[in-house]
């Protein structure tokens, strides 16, 4: 009955020799988590209230997610932002002490390799990478190593990730201060005793917090912002519910390096200094795609799919325009829990990805009737920067 | 001991007069998380042992319940077009999939009684 070939989270890692563990393993198993591997790790999939109660739990209160299975590696030394600036179509130079941004980095194709966050933080710059890409990630950084450019794979931290609308308030009674921190914003901040790094962000289109820790004093400052009220813990199930909803991409999934990121609709991460007719255009690997993309447009989109009735449409379905024509291909799709239906991700051409459009899904040996529209299904609550 | 007899695709089947009722078990239900989904057959339809009959859906996991008798559906579960998660709350009684009029009984015969299948389950443990 059980097909594991149709889940996200494949059983492609169990032998245990090569399982890797992150330090809040020993919590997760006393708060009953039924644990998966998930990019070499053992995660916690879910805790017994399930995967839809802890995704209302983040979207109406407060969800503390174990996400240490990430990558975080710090680029520092005199040549850092420049040096960054070959990998990443960011702007790095210019960027302010303590602010974080979203980037990727692109192969000579101008595919996405990795998805990542940084910021810059006592004047190095810390990447917060996919788990499953960090390897990659570091042999294609460590290749181009340069002079004056310092990498740092912090393997000693672990990163937990507090989300929700009362994500704040909880925080606050233990970090006092921390609520003034804006929207995509890093501070070095004391919490319960412990130094951590704190930005504000995440992946859930919720308020919320991502605290980088040492793995020492992690399973303890985990269990003080569990006891904090509206505080519960999330897994690795409700992390993909959420984002699903929130429209934010999963990298494997619906972006990769035969993605670009303008027809991941990601363009808004690409500054004008590193376009056309800025102070620094180029100078990235894919730059020739990825900027005649901004300037003449991709040839297809990332877009939302509503499938009609309740039967989800999941990654890999094929999409059919009138006349059961290939149109295009589920990337990602399950429930939404917040949604109440199934909802899903695709890219489409320009001709078929306008809000409204009427396709099919091919689920099984069934055609069924889908609506294209935007992304995110549920708005992002999102704290602003003062 | 309870009067169900299960397969070892962790379905459950009970016999009452020539009718069988079909539902998965409890343990079934634990490892695919809450169910969102249950297609279920038309009534009327005639089906072989271990026909795909059934398609379940969970969060995270799709699943296809194989019939584990021969004979003619004759009733199906509509409430779990709505209400899904009546199979995770009571997989053995409010949440049964669909009854079938077997051609003959005796089919259930190759199918485990509770404590064969309770020792499959501790042995996937």
């Amino acid at each position: 009955m059980f097909a594991p070939e149709k889940t996200d989270f494949p059983n492609h890692a169990r032998d245990s020799r090569h399982v890797k563990r992150t330090p809040l393993n020993d919590l997760h198993q006393k708060l009953g988590a039924k644990m998966v591997p998930f990019a070499g790790y053992e995660m916690p999939l879910q805790y017994p209230a399930g995967i839809i109660s802890e995704h209302h739990q983040v979207r109406k209160s407060a969800g503390l997610f174990d996400v240490s299975h990430m990558g975080q590696i710090q680029v520092g030394g005199e040549n850092a932002a420049s040096w960054l600036e070959t990998l990443l179509p960011a702007d790095l130079v210019d960027l302010e002490e303590c602010i974080q941004r979203y980037s990727f980095l692109t192969n000579d194709s101008g595919g996405i390799v990795d998805d990542l966050m940084v910021y810059r933080l006592d004047n190095e710059y810390c990447l917060i990478v996919n788990a499953a890409n960090k390897e990659d990630d570091l042999s294609l950084m460590r290749n181009r190593a340069s002079p004056g450019v310092a990498i740092k794979a912090r393997e000693d931290l672990a990163l937990l990730a507090l989300q929700g609308p009362r994500a704040a308030a909880a925080l606050r009674s233990i970090a006092p201060g921390v609520e003034k921190l804006g929207f995509m914003t890093a501070a070095r901040m004391t919490i319960a005793g412990v130094g951590c790094c704190v930005t504000r962000s995440g992946y859930t289109g919720e308020d919320g917090f991502e605290i980088s820790v040492d793995e020492i004093s992690a399973p303890g400052l985990a269990s003080t912002l569990l006891a904090l009220e509206g505080v519960e813990p999330a897994g690795l199930g409700a992390r993909d519910t959420l984002r699903l909803e929130a429209g934010l991409c999963l990298h494997g999934s619906d972006i990769g390096p035969d993605t670009s990121p303008v027809e991941a609709g990601l363009r808004w991460a690409i500054p004008a200094c590193r376009r056309p007719g800025g102070t620094r255009p180029g100078g990235f690997p894919g730059e020739g795609r990825i900027l005649q993309e901004i300037e003449h447009g991709p040839a297809r989109k990332r877009v939302g799919i509503r499938p009609e009735g309740k039967a989800p449409v999941r990654a890999h379905a094929p999409l059919l325009a009138p006349g059961d024509s290939p149109a295009g291909e589920v990337t990602s799709g399950g429930f939404g829990p917040s949604v109440g239906a199934p909802i899903a991700m695709a890219y489409l051409p320009g001709s078929l990805a306008t809000p409204g459009t009427q396709l099919k899904a091919q689920v099984r040996n069934k055609a069924l009737p889908v609506t294209v529209c935007r992304l995110p299904f549920v708005p992002h609550r999102y704290h602003p920067r003062p | 001991m309870t009067d169900l007899k299960f397969t070892a695709d962790h379905e459950w089947a009970r016999l009452e007069g020539d009718v069988v009722t079909v539902g998965i078990t409890d343990y079934a239900q634990d490892q695919l998380g809450e169910l969102v989904y249950v297609e279920l057959p038309e009534a009327g339809i005639d089906v072989s042992a271990g026909q795909e009959i059934v398609v379940i859906e969970s969060v995270k996991a799709a699943g296809d319940v194989k019939s584990p008798v021969t004979g003619t559906v004759i009733e199906v579960n509509q409430a779990l077009s709505d209400e899904p998660e009546k199979v995770n709350e009571d997989p053995t009684g409010a949440g049964w999939f669909y009854r079938i009029r077997v051609s003959s009984a005796a089919d259930l015969d190759s199918l485990m009684d509770e404590s064969a299948y309770q020792d499959l389950v501790s042995s996937l443990d």
